[in-house]
């Protein structure tokens, strides 16, 4: 009973994290129309950074992502403006092949630069744990879920209590209309891409600290994001929040109940079933966007 | 109409006949690229894909440092059969597919003159059909698993230790305790890996015959990064003797769920992480951590005494730096596979690979790994697993006894 408890509670708190990094996918979906499935290297390019500043600046990996998240929210804007702004028409497919790309050139700096050795973020309170239903909870996977709660209620607020939320609202359900009103569709995507891309370094901090990693990590990391937004529904945030969680959950208990080789069987089996009678997922719209 | 068919069709059989005989002709001259002979002038190359990229790129570049370190060796000396050597290596991006392309670019667009393995099982069966199908030889250090010989290849040929055998030891060495201080239950947990289940599954079932009982028994996809669950099985099972088929990352996240949920088993061993020096220690929170855990060893180790192992280990520090200690098994694998290939070659004096296949499957061979002698399906033979252990910062032989630098530390000291 106690490994189920352990199941449960870790999944969940591991869900979190897996919400922070799919958010920025799902929203830039939204938004775009644009599937980034560069996502997965740029969580990892955000563990490097954050990597980067412990080791050689002694910064604590918490405390970095105060440079962490602004870097890759300007770098994100600079993807959109060199490479997603061009995609005019087939964006879906056409920003399959280009963030691929973009992908791959990440993974290539980042070999070159760090080698493919394998690392790990350090910090006293990683390997720290405390004792609770009979089991010990690292503390790194309690800030975890703390830092993702934070930075999913502020991405809630900017998106449904703020006017750039309003504008960003009205590109997700018609960018055409949207610009009719006077809003500034183009800027919105460009910041749009920017946050995305800004959610992955503070998820590449966790996921750095709770994994060992190199720049080839990302391949594992952004199936297991695609899967959770298809569940959740495309472009929905409450679906990645709420896919997250039922993914990392129902693996985990399968896991020590049953069979880790199954786990991955039965969560598919279970999503293929759900997909055939609600294609959108969970929260996902029933009509794409008409354009 | 009938006329007209009948000289449609007798102008197909033509062209079919014509198309067969280029085809022939095509089959021919392609044989005939691979009778090489010492006559022919310029250098010759040497083809290999590499895992710059993908599931295996920590092993590409260390793979691809032994090639190129016996490379520049051998050309120091005169070259290989008196002509110079040039490696033509490509990118295979970890998979099978990739290393399908990258063999088939090498031996039918390049058409290099010899090809060696790439990194991993499973790619280097794919090599081997390619090469295979061109008449090629297919020496490599790191395609081990069972599976590797189980193709109906005759082309393959692995210089190392067959996977199967690597924790043989370590059980050996289990079993060898008196029975009041023998561990009484064990664990079993691997990634679902050609190369690291039948090594857990040789070692379960000596144990077992040896009065050991299995309480868990587990293999995990090979493609996942959480595995924490994995490890709270482990935890719970309570287990004695724990046995981990695992590469570096997985290895890493095992120590550090053991440590963070203070679970001690009496002997801890893992099939391949903390063979990689830093790579391992320090995600693991330091050598102190790595106290007391096994590991199992291909053949090789800084120091050893096997063939021309001085030497490498001199060229290898003035060429990469660091020390002998720093040297990756990938490294010596690829060293020892060219090895290997320069004493066939020098034996028949050629390097046709219809002779070279002959003379490997015939002779035997002196390598950094020791010697080499290939059984039908391509394993080396002679090939012999050590035991290490982590003890005082250190990554020592402790088994068999005639390589021990220490007796093995058991049970495991508490984790610091």
């Amino acid at each position: 009973m106690t490994l189920i408890i352990e199941a449960v509670v870790l999944g969940i708190l591991t869900g979190s994290v897996y919400a922070l990094m799919a958010s920025g996918l799902t929203l830039i979906f939204g938004v775009m129309d644009i599937i980034n499935i560069a996502q997965g290297i740029l969580v990892i390019l955000g563990a490097y950074l954050s990597y980067t500043l412990e080791k050689y600046l002694h910064i604590d990996i918490i405390l970095g992502l105060l440079v962490t998240i602004p870097a890759l929210f300007l770098l994100g804007m600079g993807i959109e403006w060199a490479f997603m702004r061009r995609i005019k028409r087939d964006r879906v497919m056409i920003s399959i092949l280009v963030t691929f790309a973009v992908a791959l050139v990440i993974e290539g700096l980042l070999n070159f630069t760090f080698t493919a050795n394998y690392v790990q973020l350090q910090a006293p309170y990683i390997d720290a744990a405390i004792p609770v239903f009979g089991f010990y909870l690292p503390y790194i996977y309690v800030f975890a879920f703390i830092l993702s709660g934070v930075l999913l209620t502020l991405l809630y607020f900017l998106v449904y209590r703020t006017k750039f939320g309003f504008g960003l609202r009205a590109s997700m359900q018609d960018r055409t209309a949207a610009a009719l009103i006077g809003i500034d569709v183009e800027r919105v995507q460009t910041i749009t891409f920017g946050i995305g891309v800004a959610l992955a370094a503070a998820g590449g901090m966790v996921f750095g600290a709770t994994n060992p990693f190199n720049a080839a990590s990302w391949g594992d990391l952004i199936s297991r994001l695609l899967v959770i937004i298809v569940l959740g529904g495309m472009g929905s945030l409450r679906g990645a929040l709420f896919a997250s969680f039922a993914m990392l959950v129902i693996s985990d208990v399968i896991d020590v109940v049953w069979s880790p080789i199954w786990a991955s069987t039965v969560f598919f089996a279970l999503l293929i079933v759900l997909l055939l009678f609600r294609p959108q997922g969970f929260f996902g719209r029933i009509e794409g966007r008409k354009q | 109409m009938l006329v007209f068919s009948s000289v449609t069709i007798s102008k197909l059989i033509s062209t079919c006949a014509v198309v067969i005989l280029l085809l022939a002709t095509l089959a021919a001259c392609s044989t005939q690229q691979n009778s090489n002979n010492v006559t022919q002038a310029g250098p010759i190359v040497i083809g290999a894909s590499i895992a710059n990229s993908g599931d295996f790129s920590a092993d590409g570049k260390p793979t691809q440092q032994g090639y190129q370190l016996w490379a520049d060796n051998i050309n120091k000396q005169g070259g290989l059969l008196g002509r110079q050597v040039r490696l033509d290596l490509v990118n295979d991006n970890s998979t099978p597919e990739g290393v399908t392309t990258a063999y088939q670019k090498l031996i039918n667009v390049d058409h290099v003159d010899l090809v060696v393995g790439p990194f991993a099982d499973l790619t280097a069966v794919a090599a081997a059909k390619v090469a295979h199908r061109s008449g090629y030889a297919l020496i490599e250090g790191s395609g081990t698993a069972v599976a590797v010989f189980q193709q109906g290849l005759d082309n393959i040929f692995s210089v190392s230790l067959s996977a199967k055998n690597y924790m043989v030891s370590f059980a050996e060495y289990i079993l060898a305790l008196p029975a009041n201080m023998r561990p009484k239950t064990a664990a079993y947990s691997s990634q679902d890996d050609p190369f690291l289940v039948p090594q857990l599954d040789a070692a379960r079932s000596l144990l077992e015959n040896g009065g050991i009982k299995t309480v868990l028994n587990e293999k995990y996809p090979a493609e996942t990064s959480d595995y924490t669950p994995f490890a709270q099985k482990v935890i719970a099972s309570g287990a004695d003797l724990v046995m981990l088929g695992t590469f570096t990352p997985d290895s890493i996240a095992y120590v550090k769920a053991f440590k963070q949920q203070h679970y001690n088993p009496k002997a801890l061993i893992a099939a391949s992480g903390p063979d990689q020096g830093d790579q391992f220690t320090k995600p693991i929170g330091g050598v102190k951590v790595a106290e007391g855990i096994f590991v199992p060893n291909g053949g090789w180790y800084a120091g050893i005494n096997t063939f021309q192992n001085d030497q490498f280990q001199k060229d290898y520090i003035a060429k990469y730096g660091g020390t002998a200690a720093d040297i990756s098994s990938d490294t010596v694998q690829a060293y020892s596979v060219m090895q290997v290939l320069t004493q066939a070659a020098n034996k028949i004096h050629s390097i046709d690979n219809a002779k070279l296949i002959q003379e490997l499957r015939s002779d035997s061979f002196d390598t950094l790994q020791g010697p080499v002698k290939f059984t039908p399906d391509g394993q080396n033979s002679t090939a012999v697993a050590f035991l290490f252990q982590w003890q005082n910062g250190n990554l020592i032989p402790v088994y068999p006894q005639d390589h021990a630098q220490a007796n093995p530390e058991f049970p495991k000291p508490p984790w610091q």
